[in-house]
């Protein structure tokens, strides 16, 4: 039955890309030419049909719900440091951050060091402990001396609510990455990523899971690498070398004279370069930069599909070597990113990049159609499509382990657990946790679509912020403090949950529409007389290196007119952000700062207010004793 | 699974476990604390110090990309000194407890 599903899955999917290649001409142009696509589709189709050979041997071996949670808790220690970086590397990182670099310089740099240091959090306090007292959800770990009903409920809800704020992201955020690569309907690759997802997850469950997100990771260190390296050999690997490269730049200088405005005039082409090198073209705000560090540092500790990570290896020991792998690894990952986002900066140039995509997803992509030989070779478009199909699978990778989380919250936690009172029988556990995973994958589906053309990028760092001022002040606390009960995690969470989301709804990352025509309607203008410059420009020049600078400027013009117009039309007719305000009550964009303190305030003044907990203090010494000495620890299949 | 619970009182009052606790506690919360004072100089640095981190060092190099650059060293280095001492002391401690209570190593 499994293999007939997975062989109509493939049919389903291939179909469907036939389907879109047929089309693709026309269609919205992607980064990938026309005469190049069926090279990005021959290679995403290997992946695919890797990763569905892959669900295949473990869909037979998936019988039991350890298996299907926990993978037989057999995934060895380094196998599990590259499933974690499959897990957590999203787009997000690998594209977003290279591009920030291209566009920014040293500020998106300084951005990725936190998604790496959240990883010590991980280490020194969460992984080994949750491995010994945890079975398969945050809601196990939180149930052992808390009321397990109770506290399964309050665990399920905050899973859920952090992984689909999570999902959305990586949804929306992969249909417009992969519309962008290669031109395909935002609908279709929505809907593409959600089957896929739910083919690896309902068949093959954690073991497929983890190994989707091992093969991504592999891919993704693979592909980086190579890039590195083509981009940095021509310096001779030397590093001064290749910042000077950077610096002295002449697209390098202008896109810093662009960012700093006025203030540029008064500045040489060498001081402008050297500038990119230098803090505060990007991030603005340090406050907020602490802030989104603090959700970062405690957020990821606290992240459900994260923990879930550590269910499936046999040992705490086990535990700690694959947060160390992870480090490595995501660590290693992104010092690369350095190097990308200056070698696409320095090759490409920001103007281009910007021009695709004004986020600068693109500069990874762009990077490497260059180093294979421009858009206009058959190796150059080999390396984009693989770098596409890297991404696509980075992707479909972090929302099967964010529908896993979600799905066994539902299952184990609510169904099992609260509804069922602990008396299901396996039988019906494993139906249960296939019937969530689908039910979850449909909604990723279809949030993913309705919340097609809307800014979402915040919604990462607002998982992060609930991830941290909700989950982690309950598990730090039920771990380490004896007072801590179940009023107090109750309470907790669902402040520290809302508070990060109340903040965030009064800030600047709503969309205020007076605020938005405030912006955008001078940026139409100023592009509008641009283009005229520029078209008459063009229609004047003689010189074809000329003219083909002068098309590129103009095409930039018009991107960002389109764009700017777009946020106009977005808004018409409205004057209030969703909540009703005119205009932001708070200036901070990430909540943290205030909603992480807040979150360890409400579980500690919920647990000492009113009458002492017995259950969760006579618990505390078998919890304290077994989350440090591992006695008791869930076993392995094997056992 | 044993057969028998443990008596988990007798453990946790064992000044064995008093003692892997003590050693583990100071070590854990201590490297956590660093490790965070030290991240969070970089947004600080950044946004308050930026004379500081626009001083070049070698080439274009400047102050502010080594210490970016440092900010991984410092967090492998901590990850590294962790486990070795948790291999060596706290794994060793913990299998010594689990095997005087249960007859069987964990």
């Amino acid at each position: 039955m499994n293999l007939g599903s997975s062989r109509n899955l493939v049919f389903l999917l291939s179909s469907m890309f036939a389907a879109t290649s047929a089309n693709a001409q026309t269609l919205a142009v992607g980064a990938v030419a026309a005469e190049f696509k069926w090279l990005t589709f021959l290679v995403f189709g290997l992946i695919i049909a890797l990763t569905m050979f892959v669900t295949y041997l473990a869909a037979r071996r998936v019988k039991s719900t350890q298996q299907f949670y926990a993978a037989g808790r057999s995934v060895s220690g380094i196998q599990n440091g590259w499933a974690i970086a499959g897990d957590y590397l999203s787009a997000a990182s690998f594209l977003g951050i290279a591009g920030l670099i291209s566009l920014y310089g040293y500020d998106g740099f300084m951005y990725s060091v936190g998604w790496l240091v959240a990883y010590i959090t991980v280490l020194l306090v969460i992984a080994e402990p949750c491995r010994n007292i945890g079975k398969y959800t945050l809601g196990d770990i939180l149930a052992f001396r808390n009321d397990p009903k109770k506290a399964k409920t309050v665990a399920a809800l905050s899973t859920i609510t952090v992984s689909i704020f999570y999902l959305t992201a990586q949804m929306v955020g992969g249909g417009v990455l992969v519309k962008t690569l290669i031109g395909i309907d935002y609908e279709v690759s929505v809907i593409a990523v959600g089957v896929l997802m739910l083919a690896y997850v309902v068949f093959g469950g954690m073991v497929a899971t983890t190994w989707v997100q091992i093969i991504k990771a592999v891919l993704l260190v693979v592909a980086s690498l190579l890039l590195v390296f083509f981009t940095w050999m021509p310096y001779g690997f030397s590093l001064p070398e290749f910042l000077q490269a950077a610096v002295s730049d002449p697209k390098v200088q202008a896109q810093v004279a662009k960012l700093l405005g006025d203030p540029a005039t008064q500045m040489s082409a060498s001081e402008l370069g050297q500038r990119f090198l230098e803090p505060g073209l990007y991030l603005k705000s340090p406050i907020d930069q602490i802030s989104l560090g603090l959700a970062l540092v405690f957020g990821t500790a606290g992240m459900p599909h994260i923990l879930m990570r550590f269910f499936t290896v046999p040992t705490a020991k086990d535990a700690r070597v694959s947060v160390l792998w992870a480090m490595g690894i995501i660590g290693g990952f992104y010092v690369l990113t350095l190097f990308l986002g200056l070698g696409a900066a320095i090759n490409v140039g920001a103007l281009k990049i910007s021009a695709i995509d004004a986020g600068g997803n693109m500069a990874g992509p762009l990077l490497a159609q260059y180093i294979g030989g421009g858009a206009q070779s058959m190796l150059g478009n080999l390396f984009l499509a693989f770098v596409a199909a890297v991404a696509f699978a980075t992707i479909v990778a972090v929302v099967a382990g964010l529908v896993l989380a979600s799905a066994s919250a539902m299952s184990h936690d609510i169904w099992v657990g609260v509804v069922k009172g602990e008396h299901a029988t396996p039988k019906e556990e494993m139906r249960a946790a296939r019937i969530s995973s689908l039910i979850v994958g449909v909604i990723a589906i279809v949030v993913g679509i309705a919340a097609k053309g809307q800014n979402v990028a915040h919604l990462v760092a607002l998982a992060f912020a609930v991830a941290a001022s909700s989950n982690l002040p309950a598990v730090l606390l039920t771990l380490y403090w004896k007072r801590c009960n179940t009023r107090g995690i109750v309470l907790g969470m669902s402040m520290g949950a809302l508070s990060a989301i109340g903040l965030v709804l009064v800030s600047p990352n709503m969309t205020y529409p007076n605020l938005v025509r405030a912006t955008n309607t001078p940026l139409v203008a100023s592009a509008q007389s641009k283009i005229d410059t520029l078209s008459a420009e063009l229609a004047s020049a003689t010189d074809p290196t000329t003219a083909a600078a002068l098309d590129t400027a103009l095409k930039a013009a018009q991107t960002l007119r389109a764009v700017s117009q777009t946020k106009i039309d977005q808004v018409e007719g409205q004057t209030r952000s969703l909540v009703g305000l005119q205009a932001p009550l708070i200036s901070l964009k990430n909540p943290g700062i205030l909603s992480i303190p807040f979150g360890f305030l409400c579980v500690v003044l919920g647990s000492l207010i009113g009458r002492r907990e017995r259950r969760s203090e006579d618990l505390w010494e078998e919890l304290y004793v077994r989350q440090n000495i591992g006695l008791h620890a869930e076993g392995s299949s094997a056992h | 699974m044993p057969a028998t619970t443990p008596d988990w009182a007798a453990i946790h009052a064992d000044p064995r476990f008093a003692d892997l606790h003590a050693r583990k506690s100071r070590f854990l919360w201590g490297l956590m604390l660093v490790s965070v004072v030290f991240y969070f100089l970089l947004p600080i640095g950044a946004g308050y110090f930026p004379a500081l981190f626009k001083i070049k060092v070698w080439g274009p190099l400047n102050v502010g990309l080594v210490f970016a650059f440092s900010q991984f060293v410092v967090a492998w280095g901590i990850a590294f000194i962790y486990e070795r001492r948790a291999t060596r002391e706290f794994d060793r401690m913990a299998a010594e407890l689990c095997a005087h209570y249960t007859g069987v190593q964990p």
